[in-house]
């Protein structure tokens, strides 16, 4: 008889995907055809929050010790747990401000958040992965949700282009992620994290060259996933192209679940080899910050440079994991936090973006806002400035944690690369603000009538405006989880 | 006589592995190609496992050779839908098509 393994730590996994197969069953057998499609999306995606939600409450009752199963493939410590709240947060959130714009762009089906609930079973097993297979298969799942979300908005040639680029790209990361995978197990012999760390601090750092070679080709996939210079490219067009909620969860919960495996594999496998990672990722996070920087400023499209500040801020959580330290991974965990609670609420004011009923997306619409929508630019100031770093808002304090972890660690050039790249960026966020109050107003906007949006736009806003006044139950948690990672 | 060891195994995978994403950045034809082109890349790391595990005596790779082969195909399946929609919009599947956004 084989043993059954403790299922415990893997539960709030086994139930999302329970509840995941369920719920398409629902919506299988629900009737269709007209209003019963928007009544079965509605229903299904109500079901879909509340799962989540629960997903939160399993997840965290899991906190404390670090928990291996399943033959030491898929591991749950603190550092996952986390994660996983930030990734299961981002993905209710994209659901409930999806709501209204499926059902105005009569692309209200229930698969939207089965999809979305099995990309998060996706990110939530890559999160916890502790073995190069888990982690394939981790991916996998969720990139292949991810890909077919791109291009929901299946009469959309945008969308679907969308849709298409996303998965030749990706399905390249992919296959050098995986080429890595398999130069990493023919010279060292196992797959597993727990083993690849004792082997190479057994060797103290001395490892062959097709170790290397594994690793360079392991971080290029990574890199990918977290949408970071040089292999960038996808984004804009991602973004641009995919529906607009679709577009506000990719730069959120997948961007935070792949940040998580790339801190996972960077300091636990491959910890004890920092001196042959360090500078590719040194490399990666200024490209990223410079790119972020310049190559928004010349953008019309709000969501094609919503892609670039993410690339940017992919940039800045890279300093946290470059740094290497306990410290350095606490920033970013804080950064993540701060980043999704801002990208969220960013995304929300562009659904707010609406002429005539149909979304606008050029920057040029947003002029003169205040004087029609005088609270929602009021609120897309505090993001903006949020995001550009200003201080007392959330983003500065982000910034601030990963500049500091990365001074204290002496490295002074990338902080100071780091400072001048924001100071580059808030250009362009600063010039949101700038047409918002101080430009004419030629057409207004659309007065919007939807609960969901302002209520989360409200809950994020203000997250982001008093986030100083407490920050303390965050920066104590993200502690606790950089904590528990170096302690195994 | 000619032994064929390793190292075959890996230069094979190896080029096949360059030729794959070669493939996917020279092509300038058939979106379908990039797929074929995907699919190599696969398959070379599949080799690779394959020849690895035989190697070190070590069932972890075959493991994983399944799991890469389950996944091919479900991606290949997916791609593949992807590529039905975009022609039904499209009308085409020429990569130089393929450029309603840049920027």
């Amino acid at each position: 008889m084989a043993e059954i393994p403790n299922i415990i730590p893997a539960l709030p996994e086994m139930f999302l995907a329970s509840v995941a197969m369920a719920l398409l069953m629902l919506g299988v057998f629900h009737k269709t055809g007209g209003i019963n499609d928007i009544k079965a999306s509605r229903l299904i995606s109500l079901l879909s929050i509340v799962a989540l939600l629960l997903a939160v409450l399993l997840v965290s009752t899991l906190s404390g010790g670090r928990l291996p199963t399943f033959a030491n493939m898929f591991v749950s410590d603190t550092f996952a747990v986390y994660c996983k709240i930030l990734v299961l947060a981002g993905s209710a959130l994209a659901i409930i401000i999806s709501y209204g714009f499926l059902e105005r762009h009569d692309m209200a089906r229930f698969e939207y958040s089965i999809l979305i609930l099995f990309a998060t079973l996706g990110m939530m097993m890559m999160i916890s992965a502790n073995d190069l297979i888990s982690l394939y298969v981790g991916l996998e799942l969720q990139s292949l949700s991810l890909y077919v979300i791109a291009s929901f908005q299946r009469d959309d040639t945008r969308s679907t282009e969308a849709g298409l680029k996303y998965f030749v790209l990706g399905a390249v990361a992919s296959g050098m992620l995986l080429y890595g995978s398999s130069l990493v197990y023919g010279f060292t012999g196992t797959t597993n994290f727990d083993q690849l760390a004792n082997l190479f601090d057994a060797h103290h750092g001395e490892t062959s060259i097709g170790v290397i070679f594994g690793i360079v080709f392991i971080l290029a996939g990574l890199a990918f996933k977290v949408s970071a210079v040089p292999f960038h490219m996808w984004t804009p067009d991602v973004y641009e192209g995919a529906p607009t909620p679709v577009t506000a969860f990719f730069s959120v919960a997948p961007k935070i679940a792949a940040m998580a495996l790339f801190i996972r594999v960077m300091v636990g496998p491959f910890g004890g080899l920092v001196g042959e990672w360090q500078q590719i990722v040194i490399f990666i996070s200024m490209a990223s910050m410079a790119l972020g920087a310049f190559a928004a400023i010349n953008q019309t499209n709000i969501k094609r440079l919503m892609a670039y500040s993410s690339i940017g801020h992919a940039g800045y959580a890279l300093i946290g994991l470059a740094v290497g330290t306990e410290a350095g991974i606490q920033s970013v965990l804080i950064y993540l936090s701060i980043y999704l609670m801002m990208n969220i609420g960013v995304f929300t004011c562009i659904l707010y973006m609406r002429r005539d009923g149909h979304m606008v997306e050029n920057i040029k619409d947003l002029a003169g806002m205040n004087r029609t929508h005088p609270m929602l630019a009021l609120a897309l100031t505090i993001l903006m400035f949020s995001m550009a770093g200003i201080p007392p808002f959330a983003g500065f304090f982000g910034k601030f944690y990963i500049f500091v972890s990365a001074i204290e660690a002496h490295l002074y050039t990338l902080a100071i690369f780091g400072v001048l790249s924001s100071v580059v960026a808030a250009f362009y966020y600063l010039r949101i603000v700038q047409l918002v109050y101080f430009e004419d107003l030629e057409e207004a906007l659309d007065k919007s009538a939807a609960p969901e949006l302002a209520i989360v736009l409200t809950g994020t806003g203000l997250f982001v405006a008093f986030f100083f006044v407490y920050p303390t139950p965050i920066l104590s948690a993200a502690a606790a989880a950089a904590a528990s990672l170096f302690a195994g | 006589m000619f032994e064929i060891g390793l190292s075959h195994y890996m230069t094979v995978s190896a080029i096949l592995f360059t030729l794959g994403i070669l493939g996917i950045f020279l092509n300038r034809k058939n979106v379908i190609i990039i797929m074929m082109s995907v699919e190599l890349m696969l398959l070379a790391v599949n080799i690779n496992l394959v020849a690895f595990s035989a190697d070190l005596g070590d069932m972890v790779g075959q493991v994983f050779t399944m799991f890469v082969l389950t996944v091919a195909a479900a991606e290949a399946a997916i791609g593949l839908a992807i590529l039905v929609v975009y022609f039904r919009n499209r009308g085409s599947i020429a990569v130089e098509d393929v450029n309603m956004m840049k920027g």
